[in-house]
This record gives C-alpha cells, sequence and structure tokens, in this order.
C-alpha cells in the first residue's frame, strides 16, 4: 500500500482561450495502476491527458514522474519525459507514409538512437504483441481502424513507457471492431502496465481500473472504486452517467461482472 | 519550304543540338535548386519562428510579382552595379540565368511544399511530439516525406515551366536552343522552318520530363499516397 506513486499530478490549472478547461486537478498513480478518466464531452479528459506529457503543457501545477518534478522549460527534460510517457490518440495518428513496422520502428531509430536491425527486430515483437505480426508492411490506408490503433499501441510500448495514456482509444472505432482494442488494453493491464485512460467503455474499465475519476467541467467531482461508484443505489454521478450512456447504447450494461 | 528537310538536318539540327545541351545545362541544375530552395522556404513559411517566416514571404511576393524578364536583367545587368560590402559581383550569363530561375522556381516550388505541409494532419505531429522527437526530426522524417510526396504534381508543373521560361537566357545572350535558333535564323532568314523545329526540340524535352517526373511519382508512390485515383 505504501508503494510510492510513479505518475503525480498535483492541482494541474490549464486555461485556454480565457476558459478554465483544467481547475486544479490531482491524482497519483502506482505502478500497475489503472486510472480511469470518465466524464462528458469538454470535461478535460484529453487536455488532462495532454499535459501530463506537456503536449498541451499546464498552466500551474507539477507532474511527477517517479517522484521527480518535470521541469516544463527544459525542452531536454519534455523530450525525457515523452519517451517515458507514451501516449494512445483517439485517431490513432500513424504516420500515413510509413508502413505498419516502419510506424512502430521509426522513433527506436530516431528518438532511442537503435540500429536499423534491431529496431526491426524489437519493431516486430511489438506487433506481434497487439497480434498483427502478419501485417507488417500494411500502410495505414490499408489497415482497418481497429488494426491502425493497435499499430499504434505498438509503436508507444516499442519506447518502454513507464506510463500509457490513453485518450479515448476505442471512441473512433465502428463497434465491431472496438473488442480487438480492448483486448489488446486487457493484456496490458494484465501484464502490470500502468496505465491513465479515458474512455467511454465504462463496464469495460470497470473490471479493470483501480480507480475512477469522474470529471465534470475541469474538476475532478468524484473518484473511487468501480465497484462503489457503480453499485445500483450508490447515487453517484458515475452510476446515473453510466446509466444514460447505455440506456443511449439501447443495452443494459452499466454493471460490473465482479 | 522546299529542301525543308536538307536544311533541317544539315543546318537545324547541328545548330540546335549545341544550343540543346547548353538549354539542359541551365535546366537541370536551376530545377534541382528550384526544388532544394522551395523545401527549404515553404518548410520555413511553415515552421519557422514569425520573423523568418515573414522575410520568406517577402520573398516569394516579389518573385512571383515581377516579370522573370526583368529578374534576369537584373542578375545580369543591374548586379555588376550593385556594389555589396565594397565587391561587385559579376555573373556569367550562365549563372545570371542559373541563378534567376533558381530563384524565381524556388519561390514557386515553395508554394505547393507549403501546400503539401499544410495538408499534414495536426494529429501526426502530436503523435511525433508525443513520442520524444524533436521539431527537427518530426519535420525530417514525418512531416516532408509526406508533403513531398502531395506537392510532387505541382513541383512537376513548375519544371515543366522551368524548361519552357529557360528560354529567356536567350535574352542575356546565352546561347540556348532559343539562342541558336535565333542567330540561325536570323543568319538564313528562314524563320518559319527554324522556329518550327525550335519549338519540337521544347516540345520533346517536356515529354521526356514529364516522363521522368512521372517515372518519380510511381517509385514514391504508397498506398494511400496515390496520384491517380481509379
Amino acid at each position: 500500500m505504501d508503494q510510492p506513486a510513479i505518475l503525480r499530478v498535483e492541482n494541474i490549472v490549464k486555461t485556454i482561450g480565457g476558459q478554465r478547461i483544467l481547475d486544479d486537478v490531482s491524482f497519483a498513480v502506482k505502478k500497475g495502476g489503472l486510472k480511469v478518466l470518465i466524464g462528458p464531452s469538454g470535461a478535460g479528459k484529453s487536455t488532462l491527458l495532454s499535459c501530463i506529457n506537456f503536449l498541451s503543457p499546464p498552466d500551474s501545477g507539477v507532474i511527477s514522474l517517479d517522484g521527480k518534478p518535470v521541469n516544463g522549460k527544459s525542452k531536454k527534460e519534455l523530450l525525457a519525459l515523452r519517451q517515458q510517457v507514451g501516449m494512445i490518440f483517439q485517431d490513432f495518428n500513424l504516420f500515413d507514409h510509413l508502413s505498419a513496422m516502419e510506424n512502430v520502428r521509426v522513433a527506436l531509430i530516431k528518438v532511442k538512437g537503435l540500429d536499423k536491425r534491431a529496431a526491426t527486430n524489437r519493431a516486430m515483437e511489438e506487433l506481434a504483441r497487439v497480434g498483427l505480426a502478419d501485417k507488417p508492411s500494411l500502410y495505414p490506408a490499408q489497415l482497418s481502424g481497429g488494426q491502425k490503433q493497435r499499430v499504434s499501441v505498438a509503436r508507444a510500448l516499442a519506447l518502454d513507457p513507464k506510463v500509457l495514456l490513453l485518450d479515448e482509444p476505442t471512441s473512433a472505432l465502428d463497434p465491431e471492431l472496438i473488442g480487438e482494442v480492448l483486448t489488446v488494453i486487457r493484456d496490458l493491464a494484465d501484464e502490470g502496465m500502468t496505465m491513465v485512460m479515458a474512455t467511454h467503455q465504462i463496464s469495460f474499465s470497470a473490471s479493470l481500473a483501480d480507480e475512477f475519476l469522474f470529471m465534470e467541467k475541469g474538476r475532478i467531482v468524484e473518484r473511487g472504486a468501480p465497484a462503489v461508484l457503480l453499485s445500483r443505489n450508490s447515487g453517484s454521478r458515475t452510476q446515473s452517467f453510466c446509466a444514460k450512456l447505455s440506456e443511449l447504447a439501447g443495452d443494459a450494461s452499466c454493471e460490473i461482472a465482479s | 519550304m522546299e529542301g525543308f528537310l536538307d536544311f533541317a538536318v544539315n543546318r537545324i539540327i547541328p545548330a540546335l543540338d549545341a544550343g540543346l545541351w547548353t538549354s539542359v545545362l541551365l535546366i537541370v541544375p536551376a530545377s534541382l535548386l528550384g526544388i532544394a530552395i522551395g523545401v527549404i522556404v515553404g518548410t520555413a513559411r511553415v515552421y519557422a519562428p514569425r520573423p523568418v517566416g515573414k522575410a520568406l514571404d517577402w520573398y516569394v511576393s516579389l518573385f512571383r510579382g515581377t516579370p522573370l524578364v526583368v529578374q534576369l536583367y537584373f542578375w545580369y545587368f543591374a548586379l555588376p552595379y550593385v556594389s555589396i560590402g565594397g565587391v561587385n559581383l559579376v555573373l556569367s550569363p550562365m549563372w545570371a540565368s542559373i541563378i534567376g530561375f533558381a530563384l524565381c522556381s524556388g519561390a514557386y516550388q515553395s508554394e505547393y511544399i507549403r501546400g503539401g505541409l499544410l495538408s499534414i494532419k495536426r494529429g501526426q505531429l502530436r503523435a511525433a511530439q508525443a513520442l520524444g522527437m524533436t521539431p527537427l526530426t518530426t519535420i525530417t522524417s514525418v512531416v516532408l516525406p509526406q508533403a513531398f510526396r502531395r506537392a510532387l504534381p505541382g513541383c512537376g508543373n513548375e519544371i515543366i515551366y522551368l524548361i519552357k521560361y529557360s528560354s529567356l537566357a536567350s535574352i542575356i545572350t546565352v546561347s540556348d536552343l532559343t539562342g541558336m535558333g535565333r542567330s540561325l535564323a536570323k543568319s538564313t532568314f528562314r524563320n518559319t522552318e527554324v522556329f518550327i523545329v525550335v519549338g519540337l526540340y521544347y516540345l520533346a524535352l517536356v515529354t521526356v520530363a514529364t516522363f521522368v517526373l512521372r517515372a518519380v511519382e510511381k517509385r514514391l508512390e504508397l498506398p494511400g499516397f496515390e496520384t491517380k485515383k481509379d
């Protein structure tokens, strides 16, 4: 229980165009932990994730990785931070001119300085890990959405990140393709990957998350174990949000398996 | 047009062959330099700090906004009178033409490259950044390979133009295809025959260039970057 947090987010404030997108947000993740960000669109989930790796630098607050606060002013520190914090985007953001294997390999060569052979081997290993060992030479234009997202997971994993940030990894996918990506995420969780994930897949993530963080208007308004927040008569915001989502989806899946 | 074939074979073709070589020596370096300038200027206009970008916008406006003939006159006739730090630069007709063409072509090429750069989705830049790539690596490994492919049809078009406006070198005394043709026409008074053959030479050059450009496009083609949709 006293294990120190690998990622600590303290008092993050972010204002964009005069609007407070993040308002004093704090949380911490332990090694192997999985925090899930839930909440309506515009709550600040994506912004929070991109503040963590300084893709949009926070106005104030502290991000610490492995106990060391990150100095956002140092370009060198930011490059080092980003190598240790992988990110998965809603719309994959694969490099369109590179094959699946090259997408995974490019940062190994250009960022980590691996030679081509070692990088290729590593890239093939990561593709195999996400079940795409047979598709290394296909280009993004030839892959389905689910396959693209799995390549992007492999690309992030290749750098051996300490933490993986997932920004609605299945939101841009056709319903029948969501499963293959969720399977990869579940495998990662089982292997002990530390993750922070924004998602609307509440019942899926309930079985993996150690904590739900419910966000609204730039604040974390509710937090707790999924089982507690989702219990039928908890009266929680999370529960009613989840109920609304599953009503819209036309299924009654807003419950947890366990 | 009596004896056209004889005249063409004995007089026009030997003269134009000499001019052809000169034209090629103008076109090849000028188009390569033009592309290099276009890539650097186009990239800098999109990604460099504001003052640099602004200055390069001015460069493009100037070279697209003034007639190429005037630019060539400047490089050849006016530059020798411009003292830069006590040094007066005198360019040979060939160099004045190559520099003139390259700078003009580069201004246009930078527009095509800029268009290609802007077509790349911001998400890919964020992904590169999230992987810890420096801005320079992002530009050279992610942005330019895609932008160049998207810009290629436009860049090729500009090279075709360059082949034809290279004929302007003849007005600053370069004996290129047009220059050689004009002297021959003057001395023989057979304008019709000479200029028809000169035209055919340019047509041949453009045909070869089209072929080469198509081969380059084909070689750089990737799924998702097809230049021809079928």
